[in-house]
């Protein structure tokens, strides 16, 4: 039964990822008082690579690209599966290093020198990524999904400072803030276009696609915090993802300018106070 | 879906005294907002669609203009900006300047003015995506996207006769 939630996630994920992707770039665009794109501009820009000739520079590329995409699958499938939610965490790393290598791979310049960005923007996340499945262990007794949203109480109530932590690498994982690590959406950036400088064509329709299954993804990690035994839950865990998008919508317009030296002291300082805080308090708790 | 709905712009600038790409960086900005069309201007050839230049070419950038030309992916449209991008303009005779875009890689849409208003590049730019769009139904029928071979011919300096190249 939880395997078929797996495979809907897989076939709705990059619908409502493209969505999530489209309503943070008409946001965006309010914000700094433009009309903006149709709602749909993402869907039109992954229709157009999929239609633009394809340059590919090497073999690697292809089959690098294609791990990218099927890892991050992989990494919701376990999610909705009801399974282990370390498991997901390490896919979604995995997908991560796929991309890195596939820019690597690639003899320009600038799409090595964004690998290596993409590279300690993992170094600044991951810590986190993996705080988050120890906060859901310390309120759950468990790494499992289907024991994590069977709790009487949603997990926030326990680990609120992992969640904020998680809400700060949040921006560097979407790809938001730091202008110049690897491929943020901003038109004028440091690494021309990050890791995806030198993908082409259906190539680059294969990345857009597994960044909206991120986008889901991370949507749902946020929810995850939120869902209860209580099936009312849900639609808390629904309406917090929604809110915490528009926040993070809102921090790229805050902070245009965030350098990656900037975002190395932040993440790093976040993870120990927050996560770090909320880890020694509950230590604390459980001895007295 | 139409490949015209996601047209990404790349922007690059030749021997040109700034005047057009202060235009260009203008018909960007909030207030005309190209991103409605959905339009982006991106720094990356491999992404985009239309090559927007502004200013003549002249020996050096010539190279340069030919290689972002060669690294965009088909189908792909041209837009000249400018008096000088369509044909040298007032630095026509200067011994350096080959002249227009069009000696160097082929045009596909001229769009004069000294400097071009904000308006005039969109327009030319949309002009731009009928042509993307013809190009990608030639290529989906098994074509080559240009309707038309292109030569062109360059002035080398020095020598008043114009060469084959």
């Amino acid at each position: 039964m939880l395997y078929v939630l797996g495979f809907i996630f897989v076939i709705l994920g990059p619908f409502l990822g493209g969505l999530l992707s489209g309503v943070d770039r008409v946001f965006s665009a309010r914000m700094q008082r433009r009309q903006g794109p149709p709602l749909l501009q993402p869907f039109a820009d992954y229709a157009k690579f999929m239609q633009k000739k394809a340059y590919i520079i090497n073999g690697l590329q292809t089959f690098l690209i294609t791990g990218h995409l099927i890892f991050v699958i992989l990494a919701g499938w376990i999610l909705y599966a009801g399974q282990d939610i370390l498991l997901s965490i390490f896919s979604l790393t995995l997908s991560e290093m796929f991309l890195c290598m596939a820019a690597f791979s690639a003899s320009a310049p600038y799409s090595n020198m964004s690998a290596q960005r993409e590279l300690l923007q993992m170094a600044c996340t991951e810590p986190m990524l993996l705080m988050i499945a120890i906060g859901f262990y310390l309120s759950s007794g468990s790494f499992m999904v289907t024991d994590i949203v069977a709790q009487k109480t949603p997990a926030i109530i326990h680990v609120p400072g992992f969640f904020l932590g998680f809400l700060v690498i949040l921006v560097v994982e979407l790809r938001k803030s730091p202008f110049d690590v690897s491929t943020s959406h901003h038109a004028h950036q440091e690494m021309v276009k990050g890791v995806t400088t030198d993908i082409t064509g259906s190539l680059m329709g294969i990345v857009e696609l597994s960044e909206w299954y991120e986008y889901f993804l991370m949507f749902s990690y946020v929810a995850l915090y939120f869902v209860s035994s209580n099936p009312l839950s849900l639609l808390v865990g629904i309406l917090m993802g929604c809110l915490v998008m528009f926040l993070m919508t809102l921090i790229d317009n805050t902070f245009p300018r965030v350098r990656w030296e900037r975002m190395l002291s932040v993440c790093w300082a976040t993870t120990l106070i927050f996560a770090g805080g909320n880890l020694l308090l509950l230590t604390l708790l459980k001895m007295f | 879906m139409k490949i015209s709905k996601s047209p990404w712009i790349l922007h690059y600038d030749g021997s040109s005294c700034n005047g057009c790409d202060i235009e260009v960086l203008a018909s960007t900005t909030p207030r005309y907002d190209l991103e409605r069309f959905g339009i982006i201007n991106t720094g990356d050839p491999k992404h985009a669609d239309v090559f927007l230049i502004t200013g003549g070419v002249n020996y050096q950038n010539r190279d340069v203009v030919q290689q972002l030309y060669s690294q965009m992916p088909d189908p792909k449209v041209v837009v000249a900006v400018g008096i000088c991008a369509c044909d040298g303009g007032v630095f026509k005779d200067c011994y350096n300047i080959i002249g227009g875009v069009d000696k160097v890689i082929p045009v596909d849409v001229y769009v004069p003015g000294c400097a071009a208003r904000p308006e005039s590049i969109i327009d030319g730019v949309v002009k731009a995506l009928a042509i993307l769009d013809k190009k990608r139904e030639r290529m989906a029928q098994g074509l080559v996207p240009d309707e038309k071979v292109w030569t062109n011919t360059i002035v080398r300096p020095g020598s008043q006769e114009k060469q084959e190249d």
